[in-house]
């Protein structure tokens, strides 16, 4: 009676099957909601010519930018190169490939994905370079564009709080592409600060259901902060 | 004298209402923050999931998980709501945000602008400025009118890739407020002291000068 039972307890098993040139959709925005247990892995694992969808690709050093350093990744689907040096040069050198896929899209492209929609409309990148090449089309006299949907063989989630049927709580702005990379995933893997019993989480506070997920391990890794600001507390 | 950046924002403050749900973009647009009137209730969206954004966090309230869209870390003001990307991206091309504010390198008089790529020189990439400009019912673009070799940013028509096509309506520059309609750029305020001339020598596309043009109120 373990069927719902998602959790694992390396990162070995966490991203067990995992292969060259797989296609990896990834929560996270910036370094905020980013699974570092798990993408540690793949670049101990060394799969290569992967395709990696996600808004950033991390730092110099953290988060997807590892593997980016380690030459793992053949192609990313991203809409913001900035802040990261590497990203950015590896891009005008065309070393990497890059699909820059406006942040919008690139989330309902994440949803379409898991929710069986194959393909939809939308007004975002209609007259731009976006569009060239795709589908467009007029509805009530406003121009959109056919984009289409993304799926992965494996989809990396960041979360607070996951059950052990794989039930998630995500906290704060950690949230961001997170619920959408569980749906679009073959294997979801979620790394979360903290596992809990089934029935300890609120039914209706659950952000995203276990049917979605796959594979659940606790983090053993600490979170960073790319632009710390703050501001004096008052006396 | 042309306008501070932050006088620019303060000027943009001015078409700000009690009620508004404002998606500000990063640089010039984030000041805007500073400037909202005592008087007045707005929410800020940052899209990359947070609708009432605060002020950055004291050491005590420093949360990683808690970021605005230009990665700061930040707070959450008194009636705030956290999202996934797909709904914060849902609030703008649904057109439920008021007003969206950003940055741009050229903008032209069919109301066409580019932010996001220099051919050959710079890819940032356009991050959520080409959802923003889609979906927004009232977008101002503040820039400087013109670079530092005198070069007009608002143009006849944009030289570099776009970001959107037929949607700016406003521009806050550091010489003037400038509406867009009928191809044309539409001159309806000046900062304080400069001239309508200096304004007409360096904007590049046609504009229509109607009457007397004041000086903005800041």
């Amino acid at each position: 009676m373990s069927g719902f039972n998602k959790v694992v307890s390396t990162y070995e098993q966490a991203m067990a099957g995992l292969q060259d040139d797989m296609t990896i959709i990834a929560g996270g925005f910036g370094i905020c909601g980013v699974q570092q247990g798990l993408i540690e892995q793949i670049k101990k694992s060394g799969v290569k010519g992967l395709t990696i969808a996600s808004n950033n690709c991390g730092l110099e050093g953290y988060g997807l930018g590892i593997l980016l350093e380690n030459q793992q990744i053949k192609k990313m689907i991203s809409s913001y190169v900035g802040e990261n040096a590497l990203f950015e040069k590896q891009l005008m050198d065309g070393v990497l490939e890059v699909e820059l896929t406006p942040q919008g899209t690139l989330a309902e492209k994440m949803r379409a994905g898991g929710a069986g929609i194959p393909a939809f409309y939308t007004a975002t990148g209609y007259g731009t370079v976006i569009a060239e090449g795709k589908e467009t089309r007029e509805f009530d006299g406003r121009h959109y564009v056919l984009e289409e949907a993304l799926q992965g063989d494996f989809a990396l989630v960041r979360a607070w709080k996951a059950d052990t049927f794989g039930n998630l709580m995500y906290h704060r702005t950690q949230r961001n592409f997170n619920p959408m990379a569980a749906t679009a995933g073959k294997i979801t893997v979620v790394e979360v600060d903290e596992i809990v019993a089934p029935g300890d989480l609120d039914p209706d506070e659950i952000h995203t259901p276990g049917v979605y997920v796959d594979r659940v391990i606790q983090t053993t890794h600490e979170k960073r902060i790319e632009f710390r600001t703050v501001r004096e507390s008052q006396a | 004298m042309a306008l501070t950046r932050q006088q620019i924002a303060k000027r943009v403050s001015q078409e700000l209402k009690d009620g508004y749900y404002v998606n500000l973009g990063i640089g010039i647009p984030t000041l805007v923050v500073d400037y909202v009137p005592d008087d007045m209730a707005v929410m800020f969206q940052s899209e990359n999931g947070l609708m009432g954004m605060g002020p950055f966090p004291t050491e005590a309230e420093l949360d990683p998980d808690l970021i605005n869209a230009g990665k700061q870390t930040v707070t959450c003001v008194t009636g705030a709501s956290i999202f996934s990307s797909a709904e914060s991206f849902a609030m703008i091309r649904g057109g439920h945000i008021d007003l969206t504010v950003l940055g741009a390198f050229e903008v032209d008089v069919m109301g066409n602008i580019a932010s996001w790529m220099i051919p050959g020189k710079l890819i940032k990439g356009m991050g959520g400025a080409m959802d923003l400009v889609a979906g927004a019912r009232n977008i101002i673009v503040t820039l400087t009118h013109a670079d530092k070799h005198g070069n007009s940013k608002l143009l006849q028509s944009c030289s570099l890739p776009l970001t959107g096509v037929g949607c700016v309506k406003k521009v806050v520059t550091d010489l003037a407020y400038l509406e867009i309609a009928d191809g044309r750029f539409y001159l309806r305020e000046r900062a304080p002291g400069v001239s309508v001339e200096e304004i007409l020598e360096k904007t590049a596309g046609e504009v229509v000068v109607a009457g007397d043009v004041p000086e903005m109120d800041l």
